[in-house]
C-alpha cells in the first residue's frame, strides 16, 4: 500500500471524530418519537447533535495541535520529506495490465489533446480563454477512472481532460471547442463550460469556487435518493475537483461544512500546482497545507503526490470506497504541477524555471511507462501502439471538428429556458416562443 | 386569461356587471388550447380554463382585497372554499407539490424545525423528514448551490432566502448557475428549482432587510421572476413556479403574510407569465405588484368617488412582462401610471416603462408616469421610511395630473 498518503499523523484525529458519529450506531430515538417518523441516522437533527457533540468537542480539544515552525514552510519541503520516506520499491504491484494501459491510455489521451488544443489555438481555431492540463493527468486519471458513470464530476475551467477521462468523446470536446454545433455542448459552452448530462459531467465552471456547491448538490441528490426516495442501490459519488486558490474561497469552507455535517458522499480533491495565475499559492494562504483543512470540519485530509498516478489512484479507492459506503466526504490534496501557463494567454513568467524543471522530470507519464516496465506489466510495442492510437484519435477528433458545422441563427434562443413559455408573452397574445421566427433566433425576446 | 375580476366595495353578483368586459377581452384567446381563458357562463358564473386542455368549473373569487385591513367577504357561488392567511396559501400550495412529487424538497435557513421565519413551512418537517425539508447552516451562496447542483441531478428543491436581501450573497450562484446553466450546458441540464423569500419594505425594518431584489436579478437570462399579493395568487404561482422546468424566483413581501382571503378548495395553479386584471377601468391603466397593489386599491376608492375609472393590473410575472394584458390595457385607455415599490433607478419600472414606450408607443396619449420608491436605503424612522415609499395619496394626484 502507499504508506505515505495515509500516514498516522495525517489521519487520526479525524477518524477519532468521525468514529463518535458513526452510522452503526443505534437509534438515539424510538421510533414512536412523535417528532420522527422513521428513526434515521440523519445528522442534521439538532436532536441527535446535541448528544454527540460533548464527546466531539472533547475529542477536538484532546486532539494535539500539529507543530507548525514560524516560518512558512515551503511545499516542495514537505514533498521531500515524504518522497524520502517512500522510496521503497513496492514488491507487488498495484496495478494489472489491463488497469495500467487504461491509465496509460487515459493520460497519454489527455497529455495529447492539450498539445493539440494548444496547436489549434495558435492556429485560431480556437478562441478566448483556455486552460491546459498538462502535467496534472494523472489527478484525473487516477480518480475518475474509478467512478462509475453515474458517478458525478464537478471540475473548474481547467475541464478538457476530466471531461475525457469520465468518457465525453475527444471529437464532442475537440468540436465544442472549435465552437460547433457537434459540440458536447453545442457550441455554446466553450473552453470553460463542459457538460455532458449522459456522462454525469457537471461542467465546467468559470469562477473558481463555484462548481463546489453544485458537487455538494448532486451528492446531496444522491444521499436523497437512497433515504427519501428509497432506492437502497444508489450510492453515487461525486468528485469536485478545484485548484489551490479556491481553497481560500468561502466556498470551500462552507461546502466542507455542509458536507461532513451531512455526511455527503463526494470527495473534495484539491489539484494544488501551487499557482493561481501569477499568485504563489505560499503568498495566497496562511496554512499552505490544505489536507489540514479538512479535520478542522470533521473530515479526513489526506494529502497525496499528484504526479505518481498510483499513488493517486490508492487514495482515491479509500477516499470514493468512504463515499460510497455513507461514511462522508474526505478532502485530498494532490500536489501537482500545470507544464504550461495558467491559460494559453499567459506568457507564464512569473515561475522559477528550476522549480519547473523538477517538476517536469516527474512527469506522470513517464513515471508510469517506468512502473509498467519495471514490473513487466506492458512491453514498449504496447505502449508505442497507445501512442499512435490516441494520436489518431485526437487527429481524427480535430478533422471532425474541422468539418463540423458552425451553429445557425435558430440555435441562438434555443436553450435560455427549459420551458421556452418562460420568455413570455408577446403583445399580440401568443407566447414569444410560438412566434415563427423564435425558431429562426430572429424573434424579439 | 386567467383573472380575478374585482370590482371596488362590489357585493352581490359581480360577475354580471363585468360580462360585457370579459367576453370582449375573450377574442382570440378562446381559440387558443394552450392557455388559461375565462368563460362565463349564461347564468351569470365565471370559470376560469387551468393549465393546458383542463378545464374545471370554479367560483371566481369576486370580493375586493381594497386593504390590507378589509377582510374578504364570502365568495360569490355554491362551492364554500376556504379561509387563510397568505403564508398559509404558500403553505398549502407547497404541501401539495411536496405530496405530490417526491422529488420536491425545501432548503433554507430554519425552514425545518423553526417552521420558517415567517411560518410558511411550519410542520412540513415533521411530515416529510429532515433531508425533505432542510435546515442549512449560514451560508446562502453554498446552498443556494447546492440546491441548483440538486435540481440539475434530478431535485425539485425550493431555496427559500430567510429574507430576500441574503440572496444576494447567492448572486454568484443565480445568476452564473441558475440562469445560464441550462444554455451553456448546451440544454442538457434543467434547473427546475424555485427560489422564494420575503422581501420589501416591512415596519422599520431597517434598510438591509427592506430591499428589493427583484431589480436586480431582472437582467439575469434564463430566469423567472414572479411576485405573488394574494393568497390565491400565492399558492397558485407557489405550485406553477414548482412545476415549471425553469429557474423561477418567487418574490413575497414581508407585509402581506397575513392577509386573510377566501381561496377555492379544489386544487388550481396559476400561470407564471400572466398578469392580473384587478379592477377594468377606462380612464388609465395603472401597473402594479406585490403590496403596491394595496396602496393603489386604497387611492383606487378615492379616485373612483372623484370620478375617475382607474383599470388595475397587477403584472405578477416581472420577467417576462405580459405584454398581451398590459398592451390590451394601454390600447383601451391610452394613459400609464406604474406603482412599484423598486427603486427608481433600474428598477422594474423602469424596465416596464421601456417596454411600453418600445411596443406601445403610438397608443400612448401621455408618457408613461412611474412612481417608485425613493433611491434612498431605507431607514429606519418610521415617518422617513413612509416617504421612501409611494403611498395612495401621491397615486391619487398622480392619475389626476395623468388624466388632466
Amino acid at each position: 500500500m502507499a504508506a505515505t498518503a495515509f500516514s498516522a499523523s495525517k489521519f487520526t484525529q479525524s477518524f477519532s471524530l468521525n468514529s463518535t458519529r458513526s452510522v452503526d450506531r443505534p437509534p438515539l430515538f424510538p421510533a414512536s418519537h412523535p417528532l420522527k417518523t422513521t428513526p434515521s441516522s440523519f445528522l442534521g437533527s439538532t436532536r441527535k447533535l446535541s448528544l454527540s457533540s460533548p464527546s466531539s468537542s472533547t475529542s477536538r480539544r484532546r486532539r494535539r495541535r500539529p507543530s507548525r515552525s514560524p516560518a512558512v514552510v515551503a511545499v516542495s519541503e514537505v514533498v521531500k520529506e515524504k518522497k524520502s520516506k517512500s522510496n521503497v520499491s513496492l514488491s507487488n504491484p498495484l496495478i494489472t495490465n489491463e488497469e495500467g494501459l487504461e491509465l496509460y491510455e487515459d493520460m497519454v489521451l489527455g497529455r495529447s489533446f492539450e498539445d493539440m488544443c494548444a496547436q489549434m489555438y495558435y492556429r485560431g481555431k480556437m478562441f478566448g480563454f483556455v486552460h491546459l492540463y498538462n502535467g496534472q493527468e494523472a489527478v484525473s486519471t487516477g480518480f475518475i477512472k474509478l467512478l462509475k458513470q453515474e458517478d458525478c464530476v464537478v471540475s473548474t475551467y481547467r475541464d478538457h481532460v476530466h471531461a475525457l477521462s469520465k468518457g465525453v468523446p475527444a471529437r464532442a470536446v475537440m468540436s465544442e471547442l472549435f465552437g460547433k454545433t457537434t459540440g458536447c455542448c453545442r457550441g455554446q459552452g466553450g473552453s470553460m463550460h463542459m457538460f455532458s448530462k449522459e456522462h454525469n459531467l457537471l461542467g465546467g465552471f468559470a469562477f473558481i469556487g463555484e462548481g463546489i456547491p453544485v458537487a455538494t448538490g448532486a451528492a446531496f441528490t444522491s444521499k436523497y435518493r437512497r433515504e427519501v426516495l428509497k432506492e437502497a442501490d444508489c450510492d453515487h459519488v461525486t468528485l469536485a475537483f478545484f485548484g489551490d486558490g479556491t481553497c481560500n474561497n468561502g466556498q470551500f469552507f462552507e461546502c466542507l461544512n455542509m458536507a461532513a455535517l451531512w455526511k455527503l458522499p463526494i470527495v473534495f480533491v484539491v489539484e494544488n500546482n501551487l499557482w493561481a495565475i501569477g499568485m504563489s499559492h505560499l503568498r495566497a494562504t496562511s496554512d499552505p497545507e490544505i489536507w489540514k483543512k479538512g479535520p478542522a470540519f470533521g473530515m479526513p485530509g489526506v494529502h497525496v503526490d499528484g504526479m505518481d498516478v498510483l499513488k493517486v489512484r490508492e487514495v482515491a479507492k479509500e477516499a470514493i470506497g468512504r463515499a460510497r459506503r455513507g461514511e462522508g466526504p474526505t478532502l485530498v490534496e494532490c500536489e501537482t504541477y500545470r507544464f504550461r501557463g495558467h491559460s494559453l494567454a499567459d506568457p507564464d513568467e512569473l515561475r522559477d524555471p528550476a522549480e519547473k524543471a523538477r517538476y517536469a522530470s516527474r512527469d506522470p507519464i513517464s513515471a508510469l511507462k517506468k512502473y509498467m516496465f519495471e514490473n513487466n506489466l506492458a512491453s514498449e510495442a504496447e505502449l508505442k501502439a497507445i501512442d499512435k492510437k490516441i494520436d489518431e484519435l485526437v487527429e481524427d477528433a480535430v478533422e471532425f471538428a474541422d468539418e463540423s458545422p458552425l451553429p445557425a441563427r435558430s440555435q441562438l434562443l434555443e436553450n435560455v429556458f427549459a420551458d421556452p413559455r418562460g420568455f413570455g408573452i408577446g403583445p399580440d397574445g401568443r407566447y414569444r416562443c410560438e412566434d415563427p421566427k423564435f425558431t429562426e433566433g430572429t424573434a424579439q425576446v | 386569461m386567467a383573472a380575478i375580476v374585482q370590482g371596488i366595495g362590489s357585493t352581490a353578483a359581480p360577475c354580471a356587471s363585468s360580462n360585457k368586459f370579459l367576453l370582449s377581452s375573450l377574442g382570440s384567446s378562446l381559440l387558443e388550447k394552450k392557455r388559461n381563458f375565462f368563460v362565463v357562463r349564461s347564468d351569470g358564473k365565471c370559470y376560469t380554463g387551468l393549465n393546458q386542455q383542463q378545464r374545471r368549473a370554479q367560483n371566481v373569487v369576486t370580493n375586493a382585497v381594497a386593504t390590507k385591513e378589509e377582510k374578504a367577504s364570502a365568495a360569490v357561488g355554491s362551492k364554500p372554499g376556504h379561509e387563510l392567511l397568505l403564508f398559509e396559501a404558500l403553505r398549502e400550495g407547497l404541501e401539495e407539490e411536496m405530496d405530490r412529487d417526491p422529488c420536491v424538497c425545501v432548503m433554507g435557513e430554519d425552514v425545518g424545525h423553526y417552521g420558517g421565519s415567517y411560518k410558511v413551512t411550519k410542520g412540513l418537517a415533521e411530515k416529510y423528514g429532515d433531508l425533505r425539508v432542510l435546515d442549512t447552516p449560514i451560508a446562502e451562496n453554498s446552498f443556494t448551490g447546492m440546491g441548483i447542483g440538486a435540481a440539475m441531478t434530478g431535485l425539485r428543491p425550493i431555496v427559500e432566502g430567510m429574507n430576500m436581501g441574503f440572496l444576494l450573497l447567492a448572486f454568484n450562484q443565480i445568476s452564473n448557475n441558475c440562469g445560464m446553466l441550462h444554455y451553456t450546458s448546451g440544454g442538457q441540464f434543467k434547473i427546475p428549482i424555485v427560489i422564494r423569500g420575503p422581501g420589501g419594505v416591512g415596519r422599520q425594518l431597517g434598510a438591509e432587510h427592506s430591499q428589493r431584489l427583484e431589480s436586480y436579478f431582472q437582467s439575469i437570462p434564463g430566469i423567472q421572476m414572479v411576485a405573488c399579493s394574494t393568497a390565491y395568487n400565492a399558492k397558485g404561482l407557489m405550485k406553477a413556479a414548482i412545476r415549471s422546468d425553469n429557474p423561477v424566483i418567487l418574490f413575497e413581501h414581508v407585509l402581506l403574510y397575513n392577509l386573510k382571503e377566501r381561496i377555492p378548495d379544489e386544487e388550481y395553479v396559476l400561470n407564471l407569465e400572466e398578469a392580473e386584471m384587478v379592477r377594468p377601468g377606462e380612464h388609465v391603466t395603472i401597473l402594479t405588484y406585490s403590496r403596491m397593489r394595496y396602496h393603489v386599491m386604497q387611492a383606487a376608492k378615492t379616485l373612483v368617488n372623484n370620478g375617475y375609472d382607474p383599470e388595475v393590473i397587477d403584472i405578477r410575472s416581472l420577467k417576462p412582462f405580459d405584454l398581451y394584458t398590459i398592451g390590451n390595457s394601454v390600447k383601451k385607455t391610452h394613459r400609464v401610471l406604474i406603482v412599484e415599490e423598486c427603486m427608481r433607478t433600474g428598477g422594474i419600472g423602469a424596465s416596464l416603462t421601456a417596454a411600453i414606450n418600445e411596443n406601445f408607443h403610438d397608443h400612448l396619449d401621455a408618457p408613461i408616469v412611474c412612481l417608485s420608491s425613493q433611491d434612498v436605503p431605507t431607514p429606519y424612522a418610521g415617518t422617513l421610511e413612509e416617504w421612501t415609499l409611494v403611498q395612495p395619496a401621491q397615486i391619487v394626484s398622480a392619475v389626476e395630473q395623468l388624466c388632466l
